[in-house]
């Protein structure tokens, strides 16, 4: 399957399985909520220039937050993860040269420990955000602080079990750039 | 200008994010305005049959709490019915009237229509249902919706076949209620702390309150005939700042598992409405 028609699929899937999933779920507790579909961002191609990327993740968020009823609110954190994503990418990889080698962020491409503070440096942004902008409306700081802890807990294990579930093998592309 | 581009060109994707960001928020915080003229009657046309699709399926999983609660309600209705009451005495007995006059659409105030739930959530703050009733079969924002065991809250946005309820389970969401037993009257509304509870304030502390003490509608609320059940007393929390109670209220719609609505056409709405709004500004 070409690289596109993937994640095209992929992003189709992590809306759904977010509204109707996880959305769905009788909620654990008020500041438990489990959200998983910004994975999508994580995912995309490292070749992918930083204005396409912001792009990808404003209407993506977006497409989410018709479902929610709340315009604006995902697409935002979405922005903004995706917004820093080359950096934390150039941050942790700057001498390896993975970003030429594999085609996006994996476990394989990036290493365990580099592709772990990845994905946690994302999740607590993404969720900080998320639940400040929330926060805004209405709320206490003890709500806001334990939902980003919480939720931020939460999302992690539910990454850890989708990269290990849908484990995606990389092929090492010699350089050809 | 020519540095003005230059510094644009450089820093693209710095200025092309802000914008992004700048969008996405304003959509956020002008979302009563703008947001629902312009985009949300096409995108809830769109989610509204995406979910309507979901809902098929997890429909079938509930079809016997829903044949339950409509039997339920059914019974209700059935023991109202005027063949089950006789007079006590035989000076007195009902009439029906036989008048051919149509006298009755000057009378009726509401007009029921009934709906299927498409959507719904309780795990956020801010929790809105969907359902399949737009504004060609009539809908008008401002409608009280109930369900079969209590009423579930009002009609905020309509499009063409769909319509969207803020639910009791929403941080905005304000109803005027009364105890039944005493006839206090206060107003409900949503803490966010938990989606079984709701709060219903001033209540004096006059009043005789007891646990399970049932809540009902009052015919002061433009949205809801009266006596329509919203639920029952589960705590009584005595505020000792001020002179009423914070009744914590068991709403007796289970939001979880709702089905079918019924959406509330008070068919004098707008005349209550436009008489208020002129009464107000005469006075200014």
């Amino acid at each position: 399957m070409s690289e596109l028609l993937k994640n095209i699929f992929r992003f189709v899937l992590f809306i759904l399985v977010q509204v109707f999933i996880l959305f769905k779920m009788p909620p654990l507790h008020r500041v438990i909520t489990p959200y998983l579909y910004y994975l999508f961002i994580l995912w995309l191609p490292f070749g992918l220039s930083r204005a396409a990327l912001t792009f990808i993740g404003f209407f993506f968020g977006l497409c989410l937050d018709y479902f929610t009823m709340t315009p604006g609110l995902h697409a935002a954190a979405c922005t903004l993860i995706a917004y820093v994503r080359p950096f934390v990418i150039g941050l942790l990889i700057s001498q390896e040269g993975a970003d030429k080698n594999y085609i996006s962020p994996s476990i394989v491409s990036m290493g365990w420990a580099p592709y772990a503070t990845y994905v946690i440096v994302l999740t607590l942004l993404h969720h900080t955000y998320l639940v400040l902008l929330e926060w805004l409306n209405f709320g206490s700081f003890m709500y806001f602080l334990g939902k980003v802890i919480a939720s931020t807990a939460v999302s992690l294990l539910l990454v850890l079990l989708t990269e290990l579930l849908f484990f995606r093998k990389q092929k090492f592309r010699t350089n050809t750039i | 200008m020519r540095n003005v581009f230059l510094f644009i060109r450089r820093h693209f994707n710095f200025v092309f994010f802000l914008v992004l960001q700048i969008i996405a928020l304003s959509f956020l915080f002008r979302y009563n305005r703008f947001h629902e003229a312009a985009f949300l009657n096409v995108s809830s046309e769109i989610t509204g049959r995406i979910n309507e699709r979901y809902n098929g399926i997890e429909y079938y999983f509930q079809l016997k709490k829903t044949n339950e609660s409509l039997v339920r309600e059914n019974l209700f209705l059935r023991q109202q019915l005027k063949t089950n009451y006789e007079a006590p005495d035989s000076l007195q007995r009902l009439i029906r009237d036989t008048i051919k006059v149509d006298t009755g659409r000057s009378i009726i105030k509401y007009r029921i229509l009934e709906a299927k739930v498409v959507n719904n959530s309780i795990g956020s703050q801010t929790n809105y249902l969907t359902i399949h009733r737009g504004s060609a079969q009539g809908v008008r924002p401002n409608m009280g919706v109930t369900g079969p065991q209590g009423i579930v809250g009002s009609v905020v946005n309509v499009s063409e076949n769909f319509s969207t309820v803020m639910s009791m389970l929403h941080r905005q969401f304000r109803v005027v209620a009364k105890l039944k037993h005493g006839n206090e009257t206060g107003t409900i509304d949503w803490d966010g702390a938990s989606p079984l509870f709701v709060t219903l304030r001033n209540i004096p502390k006059s009043a005789q309150v007891n646990k399970g003490d049932t809540v009902i509608t009052t015919q002061i609320s433009s949205l809801f005939p009266a006596d329509l059940m919203i639920g029952t007393v589960f705590d009584i929390v005595p505020d000792n700042t001020s002179n009423f109670y914070n009744l914590k209220i068991k709403p007796a719609t289970n939001f979880s598992n709702i089905e079918y609505v019924y959406i509330i056409d008070n068919l004098q709405y707008d005349e209550q409405k436009r008489l208020e709004d002129s009464t107000r500004k005469k006075i200014q």
